[in-house]
C-alpha cells in the first residue's frame, strides 16, 4: 500500500485514509455535514455580532453597532440599579441624625457597610485597610482619639480635616523647639526623657528634674502641666502609652526639635454629608469610639 | 456513524474521491411491541411524568419558607427538596449526589450496559417521544418513506406542518417545565399566562424549546454518535461480562433466507437461525445493525429484541435470537461450556460498595446537618490593639447562621482566654456579661466582637473559642480562633 492511497480495512471493511504509522492505519471516518453547517452558521453569527455590537476600529472611532452598547453605559445602568436597591435604607440614613443610627441595629449595620467602603476607598491609603493606623496616621481602633472620638467629634475631624484649606479645619501645631533656637540640644534631650517616663518608659540616666522644668516652662500650655494633653489643640496625651510617631528617645527628640503636624484632608466637599455620617459611625465602632 | 464501506469491491483511486463530509442517514425506525417496547413506554411516561408535574408538588414547610417541594430558590440562594433545605456553602451535597450518579451509571453499565442510553437518557426519552408522534402524524416506517419519496402534496405538506407543530408544542412545554423549577409554580404559570412573568422565563422557556426540538427532533441519535462523551467512556469501561443487547451469532450464523437455510440443512451442512429480515435493523432508532456487534451508535434499548422475537415466533424459533447476553457466553456455547451470568463480580462489587459508602457518608451528614453555625474572621488589620491603659484587644466578625425557618435566641459566649471582656457593637452587654442575640428565620447576622483583656494578663497567640447555644433547645456551635497580644 502506497502511503496516500486509500486501502480497505480488513476487520471492519472501512476505508482507511491511506495515512500509515509504523503499520497502523486510519480508518476513514467522514465528519458529519451539520457539523460543517454549524461552521458556517458561527460566520453567520459572527456577522450579527458586529451588526449589532460595536466590533470594528474604524479611523477615529468604532462601528457602535445598532445597540450601541458599550461597557460604561453597561456599569452606569447598574450602579443606578444599586442605587434604586439600596435608596430606601440609604433615605433613612441620610434623615437619621448620628445618636438614631447608633440605636437602630438595622440603620447601624447598613451604615456600617456603607461606611466600611467608602473607607476602603478614601482612608485606608493612610489609616490602612482596618483602619490600624501607621507612623504618622492614627490607628483608629485603640480609645486614643487626639480630637475627640465621639460621634459629633469624629464627624467633624472628618468633615474638616485637620490643618487642613478649611475653615472650620481642626488646627493646632507643635513648634520646631530645636531648628527655630527655642531649646538647645541638653533641653531637647532632657525633655524627651522626661515625656518618656510620663508613660513609664525607662531613662537610664535621665536628669529628669531638669527635664520636668523645661516641660513646665515650655511644653505645658499646650500639653498640660501633667501632660496629659488638650484635644482643643490636638495635643497628645503624653502619659497614655499610645504613640503616634514611636516612644524611641530619637523620635521623640526629633519631634520636639522639628515639630510635627501631620494632615488630614476635608472630606465635606468630597463626599455626600451621608457617606461622611456612615464613615463617622463606621469609625467610631471600629472599637474606641466614646460615649 | 457514517462508515465508508468497501466490502465486496475496491478502495477508491486517491483521497479525493473519498467524502470528507457524510450526510446524515435518514432513520425511519418501524413501530414495534414487546416487553422492552413496555418498560420503554413505562419508563418514558414516569420520567417525562416527574418532569412535567413535580413542581406543581406543594410541601408545607411553615409560614417563613416557600410551600413548594423541590425549589431551586435563585435569589435567595437556597435549594428545596422536600424536607431538605440547602443553603449554598453545603454545596458538597450536590458534589455528593454527582459521585452518586456517577458511580451509579458506571454500576448499571457493569450490570447491563447501556441502560441508562437506552432507557433513561434525557435525549433517548425525548427522542422517542418525537419519533412517536412522526409515526402518529407521518405513518410507519414504510408509509412514511413512501411519501418522503413522493412528491410534495397537501397531504404531504399538511403532515409536516402538523407534526412540527406537535414538537413545538412538546418542546415549549419542555422549557416551561424547567422555569417552573425556578419559581413558585402556580403563580409562575398565572404569570406566564397574562404576560407578566420575568423576562429571563421567557427567555429559558425559549431557549430549552429551540435545544429540545432541535435535538429530540432532528438531532436525534448523532447527539448519542457525535456529542455524547459517555458512549467512549462506556467502551472503556465495559467488560466481557456485562449484560449487552447481543446477537448470538453462535446460532444465528450463518445466516440466509428461510429457504436456503432449510436446503443447507437438508445437505447436512451449518445453517444458522437468522434469516436476514433486517427486522432489527428496520427498529433501531439509531440505524445500527446489532448483528456486527456492540457500538457506538447501539445504545441497548432492546427494540432489537422485540422485533426479533416477533419473527422467530412466526417461524415456530424459539425467541431470544437477540438477547440481554455477554460476550463471554456466547464463545462458551461456541466452545460447548456451560453459560452463566456473573452480575456479581468484583468490578459491580467496588462500584456498589462506593455507593455505599458515599450513600452513608451523605445520609450521616443530612441527620447530622447542624441547624445552627457561627464563622468568626480575625481581623487582619490590625492583628490586635494598645488601648491607652495598656489593655490589649483583638476584634473579630463573626457570623451566626440560623438554619431553621423560625427566628431563634442565642447565647453567645468566647472562652479560653483569661480575664476576657467580650463587647458586641451594637448590642449592649447585659449585667450578668451573656450576650443574647436573635437571628432571623432561615438567616444570617453579623457582628463585630471586641475581646479586651488587661496588659498583665495578655498572652501572645491565645487559643480562643467562640460559643452559640439556642436558648431553647440548646443546639450549639463553636468557632475556634486566637487572641493575638504583641
Amino acid at each position: 500500500m502506497s502511503p496516500d492511497k486509500p486501502g480497505v480495512d480488513p476487520v471492519t471493511g472501512a476505508s482507511t485514509t491511506g495515512h500509515e504509522w509504523d503499520g497502523l492505519t486510519e480508518l476513514n471516518t467522514p465528519l458529519p455535514r451539520w457539523w460543517l453547517w454549524l461552521f458556517y452558521a458561527t460566520i453567520v453569527w459572527a456577522i450579527g455580532y458586529w451588526i449589532v455590537y460595536p466590533a470594528w476600529p474604524l479611523i477615529a472611532s468604532y462601528s457602535h453597532g445598532i445597540l450601541a452598547w458599550n461597557s460604561r453605559a453597561a456599569i452606569v445602568t447598574d450602579l443606578s440599579d444599586l442605587k434604586a436597591q439600596r435608596g430606601p435604607l440609604m433615605d433613612k440614613l441620610a434623615a437619621a441624625s448620628l445618636g438614631q443610627i447608633i440605636a437602630d441595629p438595622q440603620l447601624l449595620d447598613f451604615a456600617r457597610a456603607v461606611g466600611k467602603s467608602a473607607f476602603a476607598e478614601n482612608c485606608a491609603a493612610c489609616h490602612g485597610a482596618g483602619g490600624g493606623g501607621a507612623k504618622g496616621y492614627p490607628n483608629l481602633n485603640d480609645d486614643y482619639w487626639l480630637w475627640g472620638g465621639k460621634l459629633a467629634d469624629i464627624e467633624q475631624t472628618i468633615n474638616h480635616g485637620v490643618r487642613s484649606s478649611d475653615e472650620q479645619t481642626r488646627m493646632g501645631s507643635m513648634p520646631a523647639f530645636g531648628r527655630d533656637g527655642m531649646l538647645k540640644r541638653s533641653e531637647i534631650s532632657a525633655v524627651a526623657d522626661y515625656v518618656r517616663s510620663l508613660s513609664g518608659l525607662p531613662t537610664p540616666n535621665a536628669n529628669l528634674p531638669f527635664g520636668q522644668k523645661v516641660f513646665a516652662d515650655n511644653c505645658a500650655v499646650c500639653h498640660g502641666p501633667e501632660g496629659k494633653g488638650n484635644r482643643e489643640l490636638g495635643a497628645p496625651n503624653l502619659t497614655s502609652g499610645i504613640w503616634l510617631y514611636g516612644p524611641g528617645n530619637d523620635i521623640i527628640m526629633d519631634g520636639i526639635t522639628n515639630g510635627r503636624g501631620a494632615v488630614m484632608p476635608a472630606w465635606a466637599g468630597r463626599l455626600d454629608p451621608t457617606t461622611i455620617k456612615a464613615l463617622a459611625v463606621y469609625v467610631y465602632s471600629l472599637g474606641g469610639g466614646e460615649k | 456513524m457514517y462508515v465508508d464501506r468497501h466490502i465486496g469491491h475496491e478502495p477508491p483511486e486517491s483521497l479525493d474521491d473519498v467524502p470528507l463530509y457524510a450526510a446524515r442517514k435518514a432513520i425511519y425506525p418501524q413501530s414495534v411491541k414487546g416487553t422492552y417496547r413496555t418498560v420503554r413506554w413505562i419508563v418514558l411516561i414516569a420520567t417525562l411524568g416527574i418532569y412535567y408535574l413535580l413542581p406543581f408538588v406543594r410541601y408545607d414547610r411553615g409560614p417563613n419558607a416557600p410551600h413548594q417541594a423541590v425549589l431551586i430558590d435563585l435569589p435567595g440562594r437556597r435549594f428545596y427538596f422536600f424536607f431538605i433545605e440547602i443553603w449554598p456553602q453545603e454545596v458538597y451535597y450536590i458534589t455528593g449526589l454527582l459521585i452518586l450518579a456517577a458511580v451509579a451509571l458506571f454500576l448499571m453499565n457493569a450490570v447491563a450496559g447501556r441502560v441508562w442510553c437506552g432507557y433513561l437518557c434525557p435525549q433517548t426519552v425525548w427522542t422517542d417521544l418525537f419519533y412517536a408522534i412522526e409515526r402518529l402524524i407521518e405513518g410507519d416506517r414504510r408509509e412514511h418513506m413512501r411519501r418522503d419519496r413522493a412528491p410534495w402534496t397537501l397531504d404531504k405538506a399538511g403532515r409536516k406542518l402538523v407534526k412540527h407543530f406537535l414538537w413545538l408544542m412538546v418542546a415549549w412545554w419542555t422549557g416551561g417545565a424547567w422555569v417552573l423549577y425556578f419559581a413558585d409554580a402556580p403563580t409562575l404559570v398565572k404569570q406566564l399566562a397574562t404576560g407578566q412573568a420575568p423576562l429571563i422565563a421567557y427567555a429559558w422557556i425559549g431557549i430549552l424549546t429551540l435545544t429540545t426540538y432541535t435535538l429530540a427532533g432532528h438531532m436525534r441519535e448523532q447527539v448519542c454518535l457525535y456529542m455524547c462523551p459517555w458512549p467512549r467512556i462506556q467502551a472503556a469501561l465495559t467488560d466481557e461480562h456485562a449484560l449487552n443487547v447481543t446477537y448470538r451469532y453462535d446460532r444465528g450464523e450463518p445466516r440466509g433466507s428461510v429457504k436456503k437455510n432449510e436446503q443447507l440443512r437438508e445437505q447436512g451442512l451449518p445453517a444458522g437461525d437468522c434469516i436476514d429480515c433486517l427486522q432489527c435493523v428496520n427498529v433501531c432508532p439509531t440505524g445500527v445493525d446489532i448483528r456486527e456487534g456492540a457500538s457506538l451508535g447501539c445504545i441497548q434499548c432492546g427494540l432489537c429484541i422485540d422485533a426479533c422475537d416477533a419473527v422467530m415466533r412466526k417461524l415456530g424459533q424459539p425467541t431470544r435470537l437477540i438477547a440481554y447476553d455477554t460476550d463471554a457466553n456466547v464463545r462458551r456455547r461456541l466452545e460447548h461450556k456451560p453459560t452463566s451470568i456473573r452480575i456479581v463480580r468484583p468490578r459491580t462489587l467496588v462500584y456498589a460498595g462506593v455507593i455505599a459508602i458515599v450513600g452513608a457518608i451523605m445520609l450521616a451528614a443530612l441527620a447530622t446537618r447542624a441547624s445552627v453555625g457561627i464563622n468568626v474572621i480575625h481581623d487582619r488589620n490590625p492583628m490586635f490593639v494598645r488601648l491607652s491603659d495598656g489593655a490589649i484587644r483583638n476584634a473579630y466578625t463573626v457570623r451566626i447562621l440560623n438554619k431553621r425557618i423560625e427566628p431563634r435566641r442565642f447565647a453567645f459566649a468566647a472562652d479560653g482566654v483569661a480575664g476576657a471582656n467580650v463587647d458586641i457593637v451594637g448590642i449592649a452587654t447585659p449585667p450578668d456579661g451573656d450576650h443574647a442575640i436573635e437571628v432571623g428565620p432561615d438567616q444570617t447576622r453579623e457582628f463585630r466582637v471586641l475581646v479586651t483583656v488587661p496588659r498583665a494578663l495578655a498572652q501572645d497567640a491565645n487559643p480562643i473559642a467562640f460559643t452559640v447555644v439556642d436558648r431553647n433547645t440548646g443546639e450549639a456551635a463553636r468557632a475556634s480562633d486566637h487572641f493575638f497580644a504583641p
